[in-house]
């Protein structure tokens, strides 16, 4: 029963959202319309609340459907697959089984283990982090619904080739030897007995997890966004990073990679800098480089991988963004 | 059933598999809370060791171990539920 009546309150908000705003700035502060800052600051009193009831809901049954699929069972799913069929259906799971990045190492090892081929692995390892939820909704919310379905497209072109790529080099000795010599207990834990309620529950605590983390970053995302909005002229960004320049996506993925900021950041600064005229082949490559590849999470996999497979790692996938980059410049350009 | 004998003497053995991260520390505290509040008898240990940690088959952290037997994996349990699997 609560759930419903939440939900017809989220819809209730959420539509009314936008007249809410404009009777608020226009009506009750009586700002004048059309100067840089009523115009910001009805951009963040409406994007705000959008992105975060937006957050909220989808979190929340993404928490529900992340309860059917454990790394246990993605692992089984992907045993005895062949390299190909493994690679796309390790990126598709990448995207539902629950991941953070501090299980990473964990997960690899419990990959590999059992036979699971090397690049099958990293093609999950790629399309984990970088299609997330947090991503996918924040891109919906500022971008609509074409740049999020290219976003997660091209991201799992990416990790299906770039994980098969790898697993054509043959490079399972590049893998430190401890990993191999691992005596894991094979005597599965077996699933857990989940009731529904339990599965609601894991959808609330999920957002409680999750929007209580990353909320903070939306407001001041969407705040540097708005103040952008307003005061930096028009096709401010295109003489810097614009089409014409040839490095801005290759220099775009090198200032991403060391970035470490999550999607919630990033993709409001990201909308901005596509409104002032970069392209977004380039803006794409660039939160693809920010959220897909992190430096801590190289530190970890270190861990497990000899250095001369992480490089080759970063090189594939920054390679693949490159490529995407590329291709968004030259047949889309604006949005 | 001498195992089942000797665990009146012993104490409970709980274990919490982690390499580290915020979700793991947060697992650890509830646990001891939960210990501490209902006078349970057990001994807890953290295991950061990701060796020690893929002894227990475990592909996602943080998890809770007790008596040598993986009872929840990948995700941090209330409090209530965690009761439940010490008392059980």
């Amino acid at each position: 029963m609560i759930p419903v009546f939440l939900l017809g309150c989220w819809i209730l908000l959420y539509f009314n959202l936008d007249s809410a705003v404009n009777i608020l700035i226009d009506n009750i502060l009586i700002l004048s319309p059309g100067s840089h800052f009523t115009e910001a600051l009805r951009f963040f009193l409406f994007e705000v609340p959008k992105i975060l009831l937006l957050l909220v809901l989808i979190i929340f049954v993404v928490g529900i459907i992340r309860s059917f699929f454990t790394a246990e069972r993605t692992r089984r799913a992907l045993e005895g697959k062949s390299l190909f069929t493994g690679n796309v259906l390790a990126s598709l799971l990448g995207v539902v089984t629950p991941f953070c990045s501090c299980s990473a190492v964990p997960l690899f090892l419990g990959f590999v283990e059992s036979g699971i081929p090397l690049g099958v692995t990293f093609s999950f390892l790629i399309a984990a982090p970088m299609i997330n939820e947090v991503a996918v909704i924040l891109l919906f919310g500022l971008f609509g619904w074409k740049v999020t379905a290219i976003y997660v497209g091209t991201g799992l072109v990416i990790a299906i080739t770039a994980g098969w790529v790898i697993g054509k080099f043959k490079l399972e000795k590049h893998i430190e030897s401890w990993v191999f010599e691992i005596k894991a207990s094979h005597v599965e834990a077996g699933d857990e007995k989940i009731r529904f309620s339990d599965r609601i529950r894991s959808g609330y605590l999920a957002v409680q997890e999750i929007v209580g983390k990353v909320w903070i970053y939306v407001v001041i995302g969407i705040a540097v966004g708005a103040a952008a909005h307003g005061y930096i002229p028009e096709n401010f960004m295109a003489s810097l990073m614009g089409k014409s320049t040839w490095y801005s996506v290759p220099l775009s993925i090198l200032i991403g990679i060391p970035l470490y900021s999550n999607a919630a950041g990033i993709i409001p600064i990201v909308s901005v800098l596509i409104e002032k005229g970069v392209p977004l082949g380039t803006a794409l490559a660039f939160m693809m480089a920010v959220i897909g590849l992190s430096l801590p999470e190289m530190i970890i996999l270190r861990k497990v991988l000899k250095m001369r497979l992480i490089f080759v790692f970063l090189g594939v996938v920054a390679g693949g963004i490159v490529i995407v980059g590329y291709i968004f410049n030259l047949f889309l350009g604006q949005v | 059933m001498t195992r089942k004998l000797f665990k009146i003497f012993l104490d409970m053995e709980i274990k919490i598999l982690g390499p580290g991260c915020s979700k793991c520390n947060s697992l650890d505290k509830i646990t001891r809370e939960v210990v501490e509040k209902n006078d349970i008898n057990a001994t807890i240990v953290k295991v950061d060791d990701i060796m020690e940690i893929m002894k227990y088959g475990v592909m996602s952290t943080p998890a809770l171990v007790v008596d040598e037997k993986v009872v929840v994996k990948g995700r941090i349990p209330s409090k209530e539920e965690i009761l439940q699997l010490l008392t059980k």
